[in-house]
């Protein structure tokens, strides 16, 4: 994989620094599995917290990201979530997760009818190859819920 | 750590109505405590910018807590519908209890 490591836009450096940042996670990673790495049943107990015995609506939440982050420290991603956002039907929250991060909990974002689109983007630490998952609140009580697998290239280490 | 500095943008005029983009960046380190320091095996402790807040003439439109997987230097973008001129206010709080605000003014037509 050499011609692939000296594709990414990493100085040697660089590279070197994470390489040692990340072999002691990597490998403690491998050693104990499911310790250090949030699990999938981690994920489903901090959603089912979120929306009780609520059974989460599919469709109308689009993610926006890349297929391949080549850098795990600084993942670009957008959410969007369809609705008309009045006073009377609006996104109240979404919750975002990637299942394989050491902390599952990415971040919660909270929209207002004011926002008038229910839209947001920011950057994240992926720790390695994962899914993530978005959980949206709306203003009648009701729940959606989308996910998406990312590969992740370089792990954004410790994160 | 350098004073963290906020960059904000928002269109300067806008239509009654219109639903516009806010963007906005901060530099942190966003350090998630889960880092080894390399040289004394000791954790690197905690220290991210775990919320901000983005008020409209005093009401919150936009608001978003953060974890330590939000990249540092953290970059947030998002929607606002145009009521009335006046002021953006933008509020940022890391785990030392340090607020940091930006405010930009809007002009609605």
């Amino acid at each position: 994989m050499r011609t692939k490591i000296d594709m990414l836009p990493v100085r040697r450096r660089q590279l070197l620094k994470i390489g040692g940042a990340c072999g002691v996670a990597a490998i403690a990673g491998n050693l104990l599995p499911g310790l250090a790495r949030a699990d999938a049943r981690a994920v489903n107990a901090a959603i089912e917290k979120l929306i009780g015995d609520r059974t989460p609506g599919t469709g109308r939440i689009a993610l926006e990201m890349p297929l391949i982050a080549e850098d795990g420290n600084m993942v670009p991603i957008a959410i969007e979530v369809e609705s008309p956002m009045t006073e009377t039907d609006y996104v109240k929250a979404v919750h975002l997760f990637a299942d394989r991060n050491p902390r599952p909990k990415v971040a919660t974002l909270r929209f207002t009818p004011a926002s008038g689109r229910a839209k947001a983007s920011t950057r994240m630490r992926l720790a390695e190859t994962q899914n993530i998952i978005a959980v949206a609140e709306m203003s009648d009580g009701s729940t959606f819920m989308a996910k998406a697998r990312i590969r992740v290239t370089i792990g954004g280490c410790g994160s | 750590m350098a004073k963290p500095k906020a960059r904000v943008r928002v269109p300067k005029k806008v239509k009654k109505g219109e639903v516009f983009q806010v963007k906005t960046l901060i530099s942190h380190r966003m350090e998630s405590g889960h880092r080894v320091n390399q040289k004394t095996g000791a954790k690197v402790p905690r220290m991210i910018i775990y919320s901000f807040v983005c008020t409209y003439n005093g009401k919150e439109v936009f608001a978003s807590d953060w974890e330590p997987a939000i990249s540092a230097n953290p970059y947030m973008a998002f929607y606002v519908r145009a009521e009335a001129s006046g002021t953006l206010e933008f509020t940022w709080k890391d785990d030392s209890g340090a607020v940091f605000t930006k405010t930009a003014g809007i002009t609605v037509e």
